[in-house]
């Protein structure tokens, strides 16, 4: 083993070796830590009909005595003012951890059933977990909307043999319930392959010596298998909670006009209301609630790296 | 026996949800009625007009362009920043670095959007492809990094020590002797980076201007107003590229490695 933290060359000034760090840290400061400041700028600011639509209230970085006196908490006072952006929150929310707990219900024994399938086959099947993950999002929902429309093939299917009347029709689309399954079935591998990877690392012979012990099956999963996986279960939970809260597609193309996502909510102060500040104040709100499950996945994957 | 038929059973429904609705998509791209319910006959009807349709194209092009140099620039800087990761293991800020590798991952596209486009207008730059490019270079060079890091994690470093104290040079060594090595994970990483961009809506939709509609953004608004053969027929077709795709990729990456074994065999028998 080589001293790890003497990488490449021990020649510390060469300047090559600095350009590998900086470039990528700069492209990302710019792109992505920056971007933050200004949206949480901008929610501070008033709404304004111009190009774009918002009074600055910075500038040049010599005026912060100014801006801070300036601050306008106008927005954030609107989003407690109006019971509706509250109850997206909520709503978020509830879908985010209801839509969790129904992943982890499917993908578990999914990703269990594959640790414990023959070593040949594994890939072929990871392979067949992956390939859905690759084809479009949009695809995916989309092909949902065919399903489960009230004349879609659901219906036509039910009624062909037998278990609905000619004139009863699905009445699941644009519904909550179609929000479900489309967040399920579009981030099911998202589920499946961190519990997949944390099954697969198991050691057998637990197993096998909590059996020879007198352990019911039942009893040794609770006990060995079930803890042991925990890691995967806590990323699998984290890498679908967060982007399922702000989810915007699936709750557009599938859910009703009564479905309150917050994704949904920011893209129409923005897109339709054009109220930057305002989407602004929502997007950082957001953020806020899921710092707590961005550091948990953060420090899962650094554990895990 | 038992938890064997179980498994089965498991897999065969959990895949069963998986696929059933993407082949009924296919399927039905290739029905002659414009009906979803009702099977007219087989058609390519849906594909010739879809040629012809010169929106769809168009943006069909952009998002092409916009797939392949968003893909490149994030391969570059997602490998520059598994490097990072894994090679610099103390840097001033290191903290913060690794933290805005893992947070566009799980960041909602919504938040990643509105934020770097509040950025485009801050510094007052028109909307338009290269925003596009922009954005999708910054989130898709995150994935990169992911993928190149765990191959850099289990990567023998003695074959890059031992040209160093042959006197290669580090820039020299890192193109002639890492970078070969890591290959099929770079690969791998652009073929993601690239259909994550082809696959986005949300950020592009912020980011984007005129003339820069991507297809995504085409398909949605013509999704929004209701279910057509045609959206059936693009689907088909790009869920048809993305699957060949991987499929050359992951023959191309087990060839690689087959070779890569037998010369390790062949050199250490020349030894």
């Amino acid at each position: 083993m080589a001293t790890v933290s003497e990488p490449q060359t021990g020649d510390r000034s060469n300047p090559a070796r600095w350009l590998v760090v900086a470039i990528p840290y700069i492209w990302l400061l710019l792109f992505f830590a920056v971007p933050f400041l200004i949206i949480l700028k901008i929610s501070f600011s008033d709404t304004a009909i111009s190009i774009p639509p918002y009074t600055p209230v910075f500038e040049g970085f010599g005026a912060i005595g100014d801006y801070l006196s300036q601050l306008d908490f106008e927005n954030y006072l609107f989003l407690t003012d109006d019971p509706l952006y509250f109850q997206a929150y909520i709503s978020s929310l509830r879908i985010a951890l209801i839509s969790t707990f129904l992943l982890l219900l499917i993908g578990y024994p999914m990703a269990l059933a594959m640790a414990r399938a023959p070593s040949s086959i594994r890939p072929t099947l990871v392979m067949l977990v992956i390939l859905p993950f690759w084809t479009s999002f949009l695809i995916r929902v989309y092909a949902w909307i065919g399903i489960l429309k009230p004349d879609g093939l659901l219906t036509l299917l039910l009624q062909t043999i037998g278990l609905m009347g000619p004139d009863d029709q699905v009445q699941i689309f644009r519904t909550d319930y179609a929000v479900f399954i489309g967040i399920v079935y579009s981030y099911l591998p998202f589920m499946v392959l961190p519990l997949y990877a944390a099954l697969e690392k198991m050691d057998n012979t637990l197993l096998e010596a909590a059996s020879d012990l007198g352990c019911p099956p039942w009893k040794a999963f609770w006990k060995i298998t079930f803890p042991l996986s925990l890691p995967g279960v806590i990323a699998g939970s984290m890498i679908c909670f967060i982007p399922i809260t702000g989810e915007f597609v699936i709750p557009d193309l599938l859910g009703g006009a009564d479905t309150l996502m917050i994704g949904k909510t920011l893209w129409t102060e923005f897109f339709s209301n054009r109220d930057w500040p305002l989407a602004s104040a929502v997007a950082v709100v957001l953020l806020l609630m899921l710092v707590v499950p961005i550091a948990i996945f953060q420090n899962q994957q650094k554990k895990v790296a | 026996m038992k938890s064997h038929r179980f498994d089965a059973t498991v897999l065969t429904l959990g895949f069963a949800f998986l696929y059933i609705p993407i082949i009924i998509l296919v399927v039905y791209s290739f029905n002659a009625s414009r009906l979803v319910t009702v099977w007219g006959g087989f058609s390519l009807n849906w594909y010739t007009t879809m040629w012809s349709n010169e929106g769809l194209m168009d943006a069909a092009w952009v998002t092409a362009r916009v797939g392949v140099i968003s893909a490149t620039l994030g391969t570059i800087l997602g490998t520059l920043a598994a490097l990072t990761l894994v090679r610099f293991v103390r840097f001033p800020g290191r903290m913060l670095f690794s933290g805005m590798i893992y947070a566009p991952l799980v960041m909602p596209e919504v938040i990643t959007g509105l934020s770097m486009l509040l950025l485009f207008v801050a510094l007052g730059i028109d909307r338009g492809f290269w925003t596009v490019i922009i954005a999708h270079t910054t989130f898709t060079m995150c994935y990169v990094a992911i993928v190149v890091q765990s191959r850099l994690l289990t990567f023998d470093r003695s074959l890059e020590e031992a040209a160093l104290d042959l006197g290669c040079p580090p820039v020299k060594t890192f193109f002639k002797i890492t970078l070969p090595l890591i290959m099929p994970a770079v690969v791998a990483g652009w073929m993601l980076a690239f259909t994550l961009s082809l696959d986005d809506l949300v950020i592009a939709s912020f980011n984007t201007g005129p003339g820069a509609t991507t297809l995504p953004i085409k398909i949605y608004s013509q999704v929004r107003l209701g279910v057509t053969p045609e959206i059936n027929a693009i689907c088909t077709i790009l869920i048809g590229l993305v699957t060949l795709g991987v499929i050359a990729t992951s023959i191309s990456t087990k060839r690689t490695e087959l070779r890569r074994i037998r010369d390790e065999h062949e050199a250490a028998r020349g030894a």
